[in-house]
C-alpha cells in the first residue's frame, strides 16, 4: 500500500501529439480515485503511465515516495485490471490467479492458500479449475480482479473494468468493487467514461478533457461546484441544463425569462464587464411544478409545453422545448459529441426538469414551472469558466472558506 | 436453407470425383509396391496385384544407401524445421508487435525470396558451397532449406501473432513477467497452433525437396530419399526399378501422414478463445 503522486506528468507522442499535459494529482494511501472523461481525454494514457506501460515524457511519478519513472511495470508492484480482462486462455482460473505469485517465485503451498483466499472473497471457489472460455462475463471479470488482489500490491489500477458487462451486472459489480476496495484498503486508480461510476465509486474524482485535468474533487464538490462548463455538463445525469443569457443592468435575461440574482451571485458577477453574454446552468432538480411550490420567492417561473414525460416512480422527468437558440460553446459541443447528440441542431433549447411525482404535468399540456434562482451557475461562454464558483462553493460547504 | 435431394447428389458426386482423382495415383503407387518385381512388366497393367509380395520392401531395406538416405532426410528436415521455426517465431513476433521503419519493405523482401525461382539459384549455390566446403554435407542442404522456408514461416506466424490480444502481454508485464517470461509463458503457448502449422509446412517442404537434394549432394553422406530414388537400379540393367521406387515412395510418405494426423488437432483447436471479451 502506498500513495501515488503525479507531479507535472506530461505525455507527448513521437509525432508531437500531446496526449496528457501537466497532470498533478496526489493520491493518498488507501484512497479510491477515479479518472473520468470522454474518450480521448487522456485518462487511459495517464493510467498506463502509472502502470509503466507507457513512458512519461515529462514530470515525475512517485509511488510510496519513490520516483518510478524509469522502472519496468514488474518492478512497480502494482496490479492492473483490464477492460477486456486479458485472462490467459490456456490457464485455469487457479493458474491465472496464481500467475503473478508464480512469477514472484512464491512456493506452491502459499500460492494455493492465497488463491483459495482470493477465490473465497470473489466467490470463485467452485470455478477454480475451469478455463476462462467456460466462464460468464461477470465471472471472468472477477477472475481478473482476483489476479490483481492475490499478490497484495501497492496499488490497483483499473481500466474501465465494468464497461463490458451488461447494465444490471455492472451495477452489482460496482458495489462489489467498492466493497472490495474498502475491505482491502488498497490505493486504487480507476478509469471510466461513465460519470455514474465515477460519482458512486470514488473518494475523489479527476475530470479530464483533452489531456488536461479540469477539476479534482469529491463527487459532491464536482456536482455542486463545477469549475467550468465541461465539468458541469459532464457530471450529473440527466445533465445540467444550459441556457444562453445576457447580463444587463444588473439583471440576467434568458429564454425562460428574467432570473432574479441572489446578493451573493450579484456580487460574484459584479467584477465582470457591465453587459455581456453568459451561459446559465441549472440542474434538473432545481426545477419544480409551480403548483407544488408554496414559497415562490427566491426563484422565477415560466410556462412551457411538456414535450416528453418520463415517469420513474420516485420522480418525473419532464422535457421542455424553449424557443430561442441554445447555448453554444466549444466545451458543450464536445460534450454533445461525446454523448452522440452532436447532430441534433440546437435551434430550440431543450430543458430537462425533475419534478415531484405528484405533479400534474401531462405530455402536450402547458405547465408552469418554478426554478430555484439560488442554484444557478453562470458561465463565461468563451472560457467556459464558472463565474459563480465561489458562491456555489460557499453554499455547498458553509464551514469552509470559499477558495479562489 | 433447404438442401434438395438433387443438390445433395450433385455435390456428393463432385466430392467423390475429386477424392478419386486425388487418391488414384496414391493407390496405383501402393499397388505397384506390392507387386512381385519380376511380374511388373506383365502384371503392370492391372489395377490390383495378382499376387501380393513384400519383396520390393525387403529389397530396398537391404540397400544400405536407402536406409542411410532416410536418416539423412529425417535429420536434415528436422534440423531445418526446428531452426527455421525458431527464427521465424522471433521474427514474426517482432513484425506483429513492433513498429519500426522499413517493416513493410522487410515483409515484402522476404516474400520476394519465397517467390524466387529456386532453379536459378542452384548453380551459384553449387559454386558457393564447394568453395565453403559445405557441398555434400547436412548443412549444405539445411541452409538453403531454411532460407526458402523462412519467409513463408514468418508470414504465417505473424498472422497468428496478430490474432493474440496485446493486452495479454501487458497483463503479463503487470503480473511481474520479464519480456522473455511473457513470451514463453503467455504468448508462445497461445501461438502454438500457428507454430505447429508452420512447422508442418516447413517440414513437408524440406522432406519433399528434390532440386537442392540432387544438386548439392554427391554421396550418401547427405543424399536424401527423393534424390536417392533416382539412383535406384533394377536387379539387372535391363530391369526397371519401378517396384523399388514405389515401395520407397510409400515408405517416405508414411511419416508425413503420421505427422499431419498427430498435429492436426492442435492446429484446429482454437486456443485463444476466452482470453478477452468479445
Amino acid at each position: 500500500m502506498a500513495d501515488i503522486v503525479l507531479d507535472g506528468v506530461t505525455k507527448r507522442y513521437p509525432d508531437g501529439a500531446l496526449a496528457v499535459k501537466d497532470v498533478n494529482i496526489e493520491i493518498a494511501d488507501g484512497e479510491f480515485v477515479i479518472l473520468v472523461g470522454p474518450s480521448g481525454c487522456g485518462k487511459s494514457t495517464t493510467l498506463n503511465m502509472i502502470a509503466g506501460l507507457e513512458d512519461i515524457t515529462e514530470g515525475e511519478l512517485r509511488i510510496a515516495g519513490e520516483v518510478v519513472n524509469n522502472k519496468a511495470p514488474k518492478d512497480r508492484d502494482i496490479a492492473m485490471v483490464f477492460q477486456n480482462y486479458a485472462l490467459y486462455p490456456h490457464m485455469t482460473v487457479r493458474e491465472n490467479m496464481g500467475f503473478p505469485l508464480k512469477l514472484a517465485k512464491v512456493d506452491k503451498a502459499t500460492i494455493n492458500a492465497k488463491v483459495e483466499e482470493a477465490a473465497q472473497i470473489l466467490e470463485l471457489t467452485q470455478h477454480l479449475d475451469r478455463k476462462p472460455s467456460n466462464l460468464s462475463g461477470g465471472q471472468r471479470q472477477r477472475v481478473a480482479m482476483g489476479r490483481a488482489i492475490v499478490r497484495a500490491p501497492k496499488a490497483f489500477l483499473m481500466d474501465e473494468p465494468l464497461s463490458n458487462l451488461d447494465a444490471k451486472l455492472r451495477v452489482q459489480m460496482r458495489t462489489q468493487v467498492s466493497r472490495l476496495q474498502k475491505q482491502l484498503g488498497t490505493t486504487t486508480v480507476y478509469v471510466t467514461h461513465d460519470q455514474t461510476e465515477a460519482m458512486t465509486l470514488g473518494d475523489r474524482v479527476v475530470v479530464m478533457r483533452a489531456g488536461l485535468v479540469q477539476q479534482i474533487g469529491t463527487p459532491h464538490e464536482l456536482y455542486e461546484t463545477p469549475v467550468n462548463l465541461f465539468v458541469a455538463g459532464f457530471i450529473g445525469s440527466p445533465s445540467m441544463n444550459f441556457l444562453p443569457g445576457t447580463l444587463e443592468n444588473g439583471g440576467l435575461h434568458t429564454s425562460i425569462g428574467q432570473i432574479p440574482l441572489t446578493p451573493e451571485i450579484r456580487r460574484a458577477l459584479e467584477g465582470s464587464k457591465a453587459d455581456r453574454e453568459v451561459i446559465v446552468g441549472l440542474r434538473p432538480e432545481n426545477f419544480e411544478d409551480a403548483r407544488l411550490v408554496e414559497d415562490k420567492a427566491g426563484g422565477g417561473t415560466f410556462t412551457a409545453t411538456v414535450d416528453v414525460l418520463e415517469s420513474m416512480g420516485s420522480d418525473i422527468f419532464a422535457y421542455f422545448s424553449i424557443e430561442g437558440g441554445g447555448a453554444s460553446s466549444a466545451e458543450l459541443e464536445e460534450l454533445a459529441r461525446d454523448s452522440g447528440v452532436a447532430d441534433a441542431a440546437i435551434d430550440v433549447n431543450q430543458i430537462v426538469t425533475r419534478l415531484d411525482p405528484t405533479s400534474r404535468a401531462r405530455e402536450g399540456q402547458p405547465l408552469e414551472v418554478w426554478f430555484n434562482a439560488a442554484k444557478i451557475h453562470v458561465f463565461d461562454p468563451s472560457s467556459g469558466e464558472n463565474l459563480t464558483h465561489a458562491v456555489a462553493a460557499a453554499a455547498a460547504d458553509p464551514g469552509r472558506h470559499a477558495e479562489s | 436453407m433447404a438442401v434438395t435431394a438433387g443438390k445433395k447428389v450433385g455435390w456428393s458426386t463432385a466430392n467423390i470425383l475429386v477424392v478419386a482423382w486425388a487418391l488414384f495415383p496414391v493407390w496405383w503407387l501402393v499397388s505397384l509396391s506390392f507387386k512381385k518385381p519380376g511380374n511388373i512388366a506383365t502384371d503392370g497393367g492391372s489395377f490390383w496385384p495378382t499376387s501380393w509380395s513384400l519383396e520390393n520392401y525387403r529389397g530396398i531395406f537391404k540397400l544400405g544407401e536407402f536406409v542411410r538416405s532416410i536418416l539423412n532426410s529425417i535429420g536434415i528436415a528436422v534440423i531445418s524445421t526446428v531452426i527455421a521455426v525458431a527464427l521465424a517465431t522471433m521474427a514474426a513476433y517482432a513484425i506483429a508487435r513492433l513498429r519500426f521503419p522499413g517493416k513493410g519493405l522487410l515483409i515484402g523482401m522476404s516474400l520476394l525470396i519465397a517467390m524466387f525461382p529456386q532453379i536459378s539459384l542452384v548453380s551459384p549455390l553449387f559454386s558457393i558451397e564447394r568453395t565453403l566446403h559445405l557441398f555434400d554435407t547436412w548443412f549444405g542442404l539445411i541452409i538453403p532449406y531454411m532460407t526458402f522456408s523462412l519467409p513463408l514461416a514468418i508470414y504465417t506466424l505473424s498472422a497468428f501473432f496478430r490474432e493474440i490480444p496485446w493486452d495479454l502481454e501487458k497483463a503479463a508485464k503487470m503480473d511481474g513477467a520479464t519480456p522473455s517470461q511473457a513470451f514463453r509463458q503467455v504468448i508462445a503457448p497461445l501461438a502454438a497452433p500457428g507454430i505447429f502449422t508452420t512447422a508442418i509446412l516447413v517440414l513437408i517442404f524440406c522432406w519433399n525437396d528434390f532440386l537442392f537434394a540432387i544438386s548439392l549432394t554427391s554421396t550418401t553422406a547427405s543424399r536424401t530419399v527423393p534424390a536417392e530414388l533416382g539412383f535406384f537400379t533394377g536387379a539387372s540393367q535391363f530391369q526397371q526399378p519401378a517396384g523399388s521406387i514405389a515401395a520407397a515412395s510409400v515408405i517416405i510418405t508414411v511419416p508425413i501422414i503420421i505427422f499431419v494426423l498427430l498435429f492436426q488437432r492442435r492446429i484446429v483447436a482454437g486456443l485463444t478463445s476466452g482470453a478477452v471479451k468479445g
